[in-house]
């Protein structure tokens, strides 16, 4: 029996060796790919076990990582959570990160590619390994104004302030807002309760209006229009347009009337100039009407309008209805129907008219540093197209300086400053209040340092509802930040 | 044979057990540097029982290590050192694992699930004392081969016992567990050692009808159609277990087992090959029929797909992570997160082992597993008579079919088909258990390793160096 027991001995040695060659192909060959298989929790604990490089503004910490007694051993805290969250958004153990701590988190968690020399000497000195911090765009004194503004009339809304020159986003205010601290605490159960509260508040607190919401931008799609028009050749500031109260409109019983149902000019002729003061419905719609839904879609998209951006949030996508017939023509022209746009959005159409026509691509990171504090990355501003021409951004900046200092919008008028603007308040439809809009930048008459758009969602549930009355306060209030004027 | 037994007595020396006790140090030692591993990396000093434990544990295998200089004092000096260490390291990885999971209670604010160790570590003074008992009840291994039909039936019924209504329970898919007045076992695991009894005993007293050959085919020889019964009787039994009580693992060893032990005691290669044919159309069929077969096979084929991970393949997975986290050298013990995988006390002991020890450690254990299997042939090849070898070949080939089977199916070289390590996993049945095998194992190597009767005088009963297994077999 010996021989057979001998042979027996072989095989187990030859199972053992198997065993043996498959733990070494699993923990040599393969290791890498299962240690950093995304699905792998370890990862998450490890990246907890790093100090996760801050986010600033203004050279302050808004986000940043706090040593802890705990398991995980940093916690990510956020000194002013509410104010900025629709920026750095939360890190949470539990369901993951969003915003720019999701964005950013190669460099925050100090794996992006452009530390590694630094994490190889981290490893042969012993050092704990940091992550890199990120520094936006945002202005903290706009920031503040914009979600003061919002908060003060207790409204869901969204601000968003662009340097018309760069790009960078100077405010991105989304209200109602959260705390991220609730959602990036070590304890699961209390994070999980504050998340499915949040998730399911009737505010939508956790959703970015300010980049991914969109709305009819109503009569601030005017401008638009007119930039349409102006850019088509057959329009000059002075030409004449439809001065009647009411549009009839083909294939169609139902009239477009003007707001107040009464003409445009009470001299009995209105210009185009005078068209965007009054924000006169039957002008706008009439031109919409002459230039063709395709003219008012090629002019809209040079704006931005369907293609989303990255910055680096991923924004929605702001919407010229596709294929619309005569009256829905007439309808969009005045931002109504199908058309949908985000404050982001209205925004860019501020900045790119402020920027003589140049519509620069929107950021919120403006730099990268290495745990040392060198630089790994600045943002160059880049253009993203060009809306108009020099000459029709001019025609329209003066146009809209005229809507605040003689038409509907007198609330943005900041005293030694010469502001353009445009009004909007949008129909929803359904019996539902309007939303409030105003879009402006300021100074129009040299160099513009800053244009927002302002939206207050169902105009903020109060009965008087108008961009002028609402949306431009807080406007102006952001341009003021900027301008060093609070 | 004849010539090999003078050598190793001699090599062996007359003093095994001071060996075994030098070993034995070592082995202790080792396991409370890893209970202290533990304390340091979870609350960054020793941990204040330490001496207890140490003792405590010192003071169980000083007891097994004298009951061996006592009853056995010629048996192997390698094989309980061997085991210490498993039973050790086991128990501190099983406290490693109590502190997480207490941890994770806490952090959730739940109520903290009872201990593991020290459940283990009672039962662990079980297994010695009963490794005592029988190395003190069976004097000479032989005897038990008068049990042969009792062990059958005792085996049996233990193996059915889970499929009983009423008595029998299913935890976790697999009907494998006893409720008794409160108190619940696994009688798998005691009736393996009981059926490896009436195995070699059956086999001595049938291998020269198993033996013959009826027809030659391809240079081999294939046994009468009529002897095929026991091995399809064992086949029949395998499914058995695999069909009433869902355990692919314990199917599996049996029949393993089984067909390694027909062939030894035959020499027949025939018997293999029937015996992997047998076990490829049983599975073959088990897989066809049987849905929870299907999804092992599914699980070990398709573990990284989305679906699977989140579901079936979780624990698998996360135990691949878990060891590909710990590379080379390991995270440390106490160091790693080896509580994100489900049962990482039981069957997935082996990846929390990988992971904190790392590949380092994983081979380090499985040489030490393949050492007490060696070992165990080796006693076999060594011991005189045949119900000895066969008993022993059968205890180490379990031990190594185990590991394989538990090993390769944690670290997805075969399907997970869910069996404990031996002296490694938390879980009473199989601790005890497997102190009996190697008590049985020591016993036997004790009358193996025995200095060779001066030609002439052998004791009666006891065959002389040269006498040839053939001649026991006609005896018995």
């Amino acid at each position: 029996m010996n021989s057979p027991l001998r042979r027996l001995s072989v095989a187990v040695l030859v199972l053992f060796g198997l065993l043996l060659l498959n733990a070494n192909y699993l923990q040599v060959v393969r290791a890498d790919t299962l240690r950093n298989n995304p699905r792998n929790p370890r990862i998450i604990a490890e990246e907890y076990s790093r100090q996760r490089g801050p986010i600033l503004v203004d050279g302050k910490p808004i986000a940043r990582s706090v040593a802890t007694r705990d398991r995980l051993k940093y916690l990510r805290d956020y000194s002013q959570g509410k104010l900025y969250a629709p920026a750095t958004g939360f890190y949470s153990l539990v369901y993951g990160s969003s915003a720019v701590e999701s964005e950013s988190n190669s460099v925050l968690a100090g794996t992006d590619a452009s530390l590694f020399v630094r994490r190889v000497i981290d490893l042969l000195t012993g050092e704990q390994p940091q992550g890199g911090s990120v520094a936006l765009t945002l202005d903290p004194a706009a920031q503040k104004a914009a979600f003061d503004g919002l908060t003060a009339l207790g409204a869901r809304g969204a601000v968003v302030a662009i340097a018309p020159s760069t790009g960078a986003i100077l405010a991105l205010v989304s209200t109602p807002s959260f705390d991220p601290n609730l959602v990036s605490g070590h304890d699961p159960v209390a994070v999980r309760a504050a998340y499915k509260r949040l998730s399911t508040a009737a505010g939508q607190p956790m959703l970015d209006r300010a980049l991914r919401q969109t709305y009819p931008p109503g009569s601030t799609f005017k401008v638009v229009t007119a930039a349409a028009a102006l850019e088509s050749g057959r329009y000059t500031p002075d030409s004449a347009v439809d001065n009647a109260p009411s549009l009839d409109l083909p294939q169609t019983t139902s009239p477009l009337p003007n707001e107040n149902g009464a003409p445009c000019s009470s001299s009995g002729t209105a210009t185009l100039t005078v068209a965007l003061e009054n924000s006169c419905n039957v002008s706008f719609g009439k031109i919409g009407l002459e230039l063709g839904a395709d003219a008012l879609r090629t002019q809209a998209d040079k704006f931005g309008f369907d293609t989303s951006v990255q910055v680096p949030m991923t924004s929605a996508t702001s919407r010229f209805p596709t294929n619309p017939d005569l009256p829905q023509t007439a309808q969009s022209a005045i931002g109504q129907f199908d058309v949908r746009a985000t404050p982001l959005q209205m925004a860019m159409v501020a900045a790119a008219v402020a920027n003589r026509g140049v519509l620069m691509t929107p950021y919120l990171v403006s730099e990268v540093r290495g745990p040392d504090l060198s630089v790994l990355d600045t943002t160059t501003p880049k253009p993203l197209s060009t809306a108009i021409s020099p000459q029709t951004s001019a025609a329209l900046t003066t146009m809209m300086t005229k809507v605040v200092t003689e038409g509907t919008g007198s609330n943005g008028q900041i005293p030694g400053v010469v502001v353009a603007g445009k009004t909007g308040t949008a129909q929803q439809g359904g019996g539902r209040t309007p939303h409030a809009w105003f879009i402006s930048f300021a100074p129009a008459d040299s160099e513009p340092k800053v244009a927002v758009a302002v939206v207050v969602e169902d105009g903020g549930g109060r009965a008087e509802i108008s961009g002028n009355g609402l949306a431009a306060p807080i406007a102006k209030a952001v341009m003021q930040a900027v301008l060093g004027q609070r | 044979m004849s010539t090999l037994i003078p050598r190793m007595a001699s090599r062996a020396g007359r003093r095994p057990r001071n060996a075994e006790l030098l070993l034995l140090v070592f082995s202790v030692a080792l396991a409370m540097a890893a209970y202290a591993a533990v304390g340091l990396a979870h609350d960054r000093r020793l941990p204040t029982d330490m001496i207890g434990y140490g003792g405590g544990l010192a003071v169980l295998f000083a007891v097994a290590h004298l009951a061996l200089r006592r009853l056995a004092p010629d048996a192997d000096p390698v094989i309980l050192p061997a085991v210490t260490v498993l039973n050790g390291l086991g128990l501190a990885v099983i406290h490693r694992l109590d502190l997480a999971y207490a941890d994770r209670a806490r952090r959730a604010g739940d109520s903290l699930p009872p201990a593991a160790a020290p459940a283990q570590l009672t039962w662990t003074a079980v297994g010695v004392v009963l490794f005592v008992v029988v190395l003190l009840l069976v004097r000479d291994h032989r005897v038990l081969q008068r049990f042969t039909y009792t062990a059958m039936l005792t085996g049996l019924v233990l193996l059915l016992l889970p499929a009983v209504p009423f008595l029998g329970s299913t935890i976790n898919g697999a009907r494998i567990w006893v409720r008794f007045a409160g108190f619940s076992f696994q009688p798998g695991e005691l009736a393996k050692i009981v059926l490896l009894v009436f195995f070699a005993g059956y086999l001595v007293a049938k291998r020269d009808v198993l033996t013959l050959a009826s027809r030659r085919v391809v240079g081999i020889d294939l046994p009468r159609g009529r002897d095929l019964g026991p091995v399809l009787v064992a086949w029949a039994a395998s499914l058995g277990v695999l069909i009433f009580e869902r355990d692919l693992g314990t199917s599996l060893l049996f029949f393993g087992v089984f067909v390694a032990m027909l062939y030894v005691a035959t020499e027949r290669l025939s018997w293999l090959l029937i015996g992997l044919l047998l076990f490829m159309s049983g599975s073959y069929v088990a897989w066809r029929l049987f849905a929870h077969v299907q999804l092992r096979v599914d699980i070990w084929l398709h573990a990284f797909t989305p679906k699977n991970m989140n579901d079936h393949s979780y624990q698998l997975v996360q135990g691949l992570f878990g060891m590909g986290s710990g590379g080379l050298l390991g995270n440390g013990l106490g160091l790693g997160r080896p509580d994100i995988v489900p049962y990482a006390q039981t069957d997935f002991i082996v990846a929390a082992i990988g992971e904190e020890l790392g590949l380092t450690g994983l081979m380090a254990l499985l040489v030490l597993y393949a050492i007490v299997v060696q070992r165990g042939l080796r006693t076999a090849i060594g011991v005189r008579d045949s119900f000895g070898k066969l008993l022993a070949a059968g205890l180490a080939f379990s031990v190594a079919l185990q590991v394989f089977v538990v090993v390769g199916g944690v670290t997805r070289l075969i399907p997970l088909t869910g069996l404990t390590m031996p002296f490694l996993s938390f879980g009473g049945s199989s601790l005890v258990s497997n102190w009996v095998l190697a008590a049985l194992l020591l016993r036997i190597s004790d009358a193996a390793r025995r200095p060779a009767p001066v030609p002439g005088s052998a004791p009666t009963g006891v065959p002389s160096a040269a006498a040839d297994d053939r001649t026991q077999v006609v005896r018995l």
